[in-house]
């Protein structure tokens, strides 16, 4: 058992380590008709971001992005916050799964 | 009809596949049904009370709920893993000794027993509550009732019978070399859940990413394929790994094997006593 004790003091400190550098700032996203609004977001690069996810529809949604390697189930007509980053200039797509072939988006870092 | 199929799929398969391995590992054990079909099934209830629920957990902790649900429920299967492994690694020989003298019929002891039956609670509960959201949300949306059902099962068949072969390719190894396998397969397992909570630690903003991609092998095999997907999760295949993730698997993977070894080298300066 001692094994798990050590892990869990590593997290701690892990978790411990990463508070102190958190500096958020909020960016908001929509999901209506299960589609993205805006489908093109923009945020700084290099800073950590707080990602708040609107679902106005009735339905769940699962935000999901490999790119930004973040999975979210989100319930109907519930907001859902994803902290990302940082991140390197570029573009990363994201995707709602349950309805892909409407729900796409891309988050453009610079 | 088919969108349904695929996603229930997904998220089926994961949770077969880690069934199929714990099955493998209670090759011969007593009772071994009962505490498996048990994880199960409890994982069927938690899952769609989890589901019921989501609303508040996700934004419970300040929006991390979900975050350190998962985190945590991945992380007590790593635990319950290892302690599997190293109490097999203490007990193994033996065991495999009597399967081959005495058939199926040998008893193991509850106690890695309940553990294992934790680890497919575990799996079915977290795969189980993306499922029920999913399938609410197509009949939320008014899509016809039978063709959502038919899907969903089209995908859990899919899933299951996919884990049915990896346990009937599993049983196929020669028992000598058995528990040895089984034993190694657990091991990666466990270290790419482990990577796969340390995904969600990120998420949840609790531990610093190291960095956001150590190395992109998408080129060569991407995640997103059927293989990719496969590997992913039996071994933790991750084509574009964080730092962290890298961390928590190469940190799982020494504690547990230098776990086994250790246990390991004991039961066999002692001989069994038990």
């Amino acid at each position: 058992m001692h094994y798990h004790w050590s892990f869990f003091a590593g997290a701690c400190l892990l978790i411990a380590s990463a508070s102190t550098v958190a500096d958020e700032s909020d960016y908001i996203l929509v999901i209506k008709d299960h589609r993205f609004q805006p489908a093109e977001l923009t945020i700084p690069s290099g800073k950590r971001v707080k990602l708040v996810v609107d679902n106005q529809d009735a339905t769940p949604e699962e935000f999901e992005s490999h790119d930004l390697r973040v999975e979210k189930v989100i319930p109907g007509n519930t907001q859902a916050t994803i902290r990302i980053g940082p991140l390197k200039k570029g573009k990363y797509s994201f995707v709602g799964e349950f309805h892909e072939d409407t729900a796409q988006g891309t988050l453009i870092s610079e | 009809m088919l969108g349904s199929a695929v996603i229930v799929f997904r998220e089926v398969l994961e949770a077969a596949l880690i069934v199929a391995i714990v099955l493998g590992a209670t090759r011969g054990v007593a009772n071994r049904t009962h505490w498996l079909t048990g994880g199960i099934a409890l994982g069927v209830v938690g899952a769609a009370i989890c589901a019921f629920f989501t609303g508040a957990i996700s934004s419970a902790l300040e929006g991390r709920g979900q975050e350190l649900l998962n985190a945590s429920v991945l992380l007590a299967a790593v635990a319950m893993l290892t302690w599997h492994n190293v109490w097999m690694s203490a007990h193994g020989r033996a065991l495999a000794s009597q399967v081959k003298l005495l058939g199926h019929d040998v008893s193991l002891g509850i106690k890695p027993l309940s553990a294992l039956a934790l680890v497919t609670f575990f799996a079915v509960f977290r795969e189980g509550a993306e499922t029920v959201l999913f399938l609410y949300g197509f009949v939320a949306s008014g899509v016809s009732g039978s063709g959502l059902l038919a899907g969903g099962i089209l995908g859990l068949a899919c899933g299951v019978a996919i884990g049915w072969l990896l346990y009937r390719g599993l049983l196929r190894i020669p028992l000598g070399y058995f528990f040895n396998v089984t034993g190694w397969l657990i091991l990666l397992l466990a270290s790419g859940l482990a990577a796969n909570a340390a995904g969600y630690l990120y998420q949840a903003g609790l531990v610093p990413v190291i960095s956001l991609q150590v190395w992109d092998t998408s080129w060569l095999l991407n995640q997103e394929n059927w293989a990719g997907q496969l590997l992913h999760i039996l071994i933790g295949y991750n084509d574009r790994p964080m730092g962290i993730q890298l961390i928590f698997y190469v940190a799982t993977l020494i504690t547990m094997y230098t776990l086994m070894k250790l246990y390991g080298q004991q039961a066999r300066q002692q001989p069994q006593t038990a």
